[in-house]
């Protein structure tokens, strides 16, 4: 009678274990990228050193997590680069100079969000399509904004960002606090359930008596928020801003949720993976690459490679996850 | 009335109407003057989002997911092939344009390996491997304003009766397209892949040669592609593709085809290019900066897709 339970248990072992390694990708490729950093370069390991390199993390954590709300809706935002940008043009502009007009924009843009979200739901329509054309709309309000490089992050939001606090370097801090506030929000709430299953099974979630219109408009309102952020940290890193500074977070940010662990169907998403996933990305992208004394013109390609190694290696883990 | 209706009903019939209006609404404000020039202008400029617009569509036709992002990456790297193959000469044009099919078709078959042996989702696996051709474009063509042959910039830019020939030549080959899209086993297998892979494959459609030929073609187009634009703005850079990533997906689901895959529309493609071309020239007769035309650009695109509404659940 044993003797057949033991195969069963032994495989059923053997597939948890799959599952933890899958689920411990993003942490494991984040691991590996900052044991290469340590192995050319120890003296980077320190506060100051994670400080210098994760400069950038926290606006493209935010940024990614705003995707990943997006594609939670089995949705694509192909705008939230530019739209990043625009929050960077408005903060460095009218929120120091007329801040009750910057914060009011800032609001309004989440409105925008949400309106997007529910003219997709309404309309059935193609949110790659709707965005793209979105992304147009940021740009240029952003360079009819600021024709030129400039403007100046207001005082309290640059020494926001540049805060010291002991022990951990600010961005490691800052990224946990946002991995854990999206875990909480998502994971944990019963609400979050709802907008998950809005991507895994809109029906259900219907039947269920849910309005799915409130469920997408909801996902859409929370890109614009994390959106709205990820421009601030931004500009009070890089005190001035440009109308184009935000174009790499689009695929930077699509990139980051993959590499987390989200898919894009079925509402199966990580907040944790996608900070993980983005704080990967702000490492493999300069840092490691500079330690690494790569010829700046192979630094993309290299950054290409990294995303493909990384998700073949993904793959590889849950194809034997799918076949026992 | 049936007969309007059965107009009506062709989904490509509104990207040419929405082209018409534009193109009055130009002429109406410059008082009648330029119409046909405007014509000739754009009809050369959407000839290049056509041959792109062309693969695209293929490929998006292919199912949910599935985009080529390394189009403007791949436009850079084959005019550079394009230019450096011609060296000048015109003699040697053929050889270049050979020369651009084939690093085109290189990149088609590296994302194809990527989507198929590593099972990548296409939107990263061509984006990654766009990186990569970037990287590359940028340590072969470093710093070089490669000019073409004098013969092949000027067949780029050749007109007959105020049509340019390339628009003929583009138009037959959409044609080509159009019936391979419909009547041969290939185009059929696409569509078949597009409306569910599953069902494709127990019907005994050879799925992956399909997918792989599929996104070669859309490869090879985009080399063209660079090929051609490095005719007609004589000189070849690493950023002249960047529009084409944008451009390369809007005239696709504008003109009619599902984004969700499984329903291609091949007049849609020449329509929505149309559309979008007229619609930057009409801006600029109306002489508004470059940040007011990217936002009626964009509030236009939503518009259009707004109006013609998404796909409807039952089939």
């Amino acid at each position: 009678m044993t003797a057949p339970a033991a195969p069963a248990a032994w495989s059923a072992g053997g597939t948890d274990v799959r599952r933890a390694l899958r689920a411990a990708l993003p942490a494991l490729s984040l691991a590996l990228v900052v044991a290469a950093i340590a192995w050319l370069n120890p003296r980077a390991i320190s506060y100051f050193g994670f400080t210098l390199m994760l400069n950038l993390a926290i606006p493209i954590a935010l940024a990614t997590m705003a995707q990943m709300f997006v594609i939670a809706g089995n949705d694509l935002d192909l705008s939230i680069g530019p739209f990043v940008g625009f929050v960077c043009c408005v903060s460095a502009t009218w929120l120091r100079d007329e801040p009750w007009l910057g914060a009011l924009t800032l609001v309004g843009c989440i409105a925008i969000y949400a309106a997007l979200g529910a003219l997709i739901y309404w309309r059935n329509l193609p949110s790659i399509v709707v965005t793209l054309g979105m992304s147009f709309v940021w740009q240029g309000l952003a360079i009819l904004l600021l024709p030129k490089p400039g403007g100046k992050a207001p005082v309290w939001l640059q020494a926001a960002m540049g805060v010291k606090p002991p022990f951990a370097p600010f961005p490691i801090l800052a990224a946990a606090l946002i991995a854990a506030v999206g875990w909480y929000g998502l994971m944990r709430t019963s609400y979050g359930a709802i907008l998950r299953g809005a991507g895994g099974n809109a029906l259900a979630i219907r039947r269920a008596g849910w309005s799915l219109l409130n469920a997408k408009a909801s996902l859409f309102a929370l890109a614009g928020l994390f959106g709205v952020l990820s421009g601030m940290a931004l500009v009070g890193i890089t005190t001035s801003a440009d109308a184009n500074i935000g174009n790499g977070y689009t695929l930077l940010s699509i990139a980051g949720v993959i590499l987390g662990g989200g898919e894009f169907v079925g509402g199966k998403v990580s907040p944790i993976g996608a900070v993980l996933g983005a704080l990967t990305m702000a490492m493999a992208a300069s840092p490691l690459l500079t330690f690494m004394r790569i010829p700046p013109d192979w630094q993309v390609a290299a950054n290409g490679a990294i995303l493909i190694i990384v998700l073949a290696a993904r793959v590889l883990i849950s194809r034997s996850e799918a076949q026992p | 009335m049936s007969a309007a209706n059965a107009i009506l009903g062709r989904p490509w019939i509104w990207s040419f109407l929405g082209a018409g209006v534009v193109w009055l609404a130009a002429i109406a404000f410059t008082g009648g003057y330029g119409g046909g020039g405007m014509l000739t202008a754009a009809l050369s400029l959407a000839v290049f989002m056509v041959v792109v617009g062309v693969g695209q569509m293929f490929v998006i036709t292919l199912g949910p997911g599935n985009v080529d992002l390394s189009l403007p990456a791949n436009i850079g790297l084959a005019s550079a092939v394009a230019m450096k193959t011609m060296a000048g000469d015109d003699r040697l044009v053929v050889l270049g344009l050979a020369a651009a099919l084939l690093s085109g078709l290189a990149v088609g078959v590296a994302n194809y390996l990527l989507i198929w042996a590593l099972r990548i989702p296409p939107i990263i696996a061509t984006m990654s491997a766009s990186f990569i051709i970037q990287s590359v474009d940028i340590s072969y063509g470093r710093g070089l304003q490669i000019k073409p042959p004098p013969g092949f910039a000027d067949f780029a830019n050749i007109q007959l009766l105020g049509i340019p020939l390339l628009a003929i030549l583009t138009a037959l080959f959409a044609w080509g397209a159009h019936v391979a899209l419909h009547r041969t086993v290939w185009g059929r297998s696409v569509t078949a892949i597009g409306q569910n892979i599953h069902a494709a494959r127990l019907a005994g459609i050879k799925v992956e040669p399909a997918r792989f030929a599929t996104y070669a073609l859309c490869g090879m187009l985009g080399g063209l592609n660079g090929a051609l634009l490095a005719g007609y703005f004589r000189g070849a850079n690493v950023d002249i593709g960047n529009e084409y990533l944008l451009a390369s997906i809007a005239v696709v689901v504008i003109g009619g085809t599902s984004v969700s895959g499984g329903k291609a529309n091949l007049p849609g493609v020449w329509g929505a290019a149309l559309f979008l071309v007229l619609l930057l020239t009409m801006l600029n007769t109306f002489g508004v900066s470059a940040g007011v035309r990217l936002v009626a650009t964009g509030l236009i695109i939503v518009a259009v897709i707004t109006a013609a509404g998404g796909e409807r659940e039952a089939r």
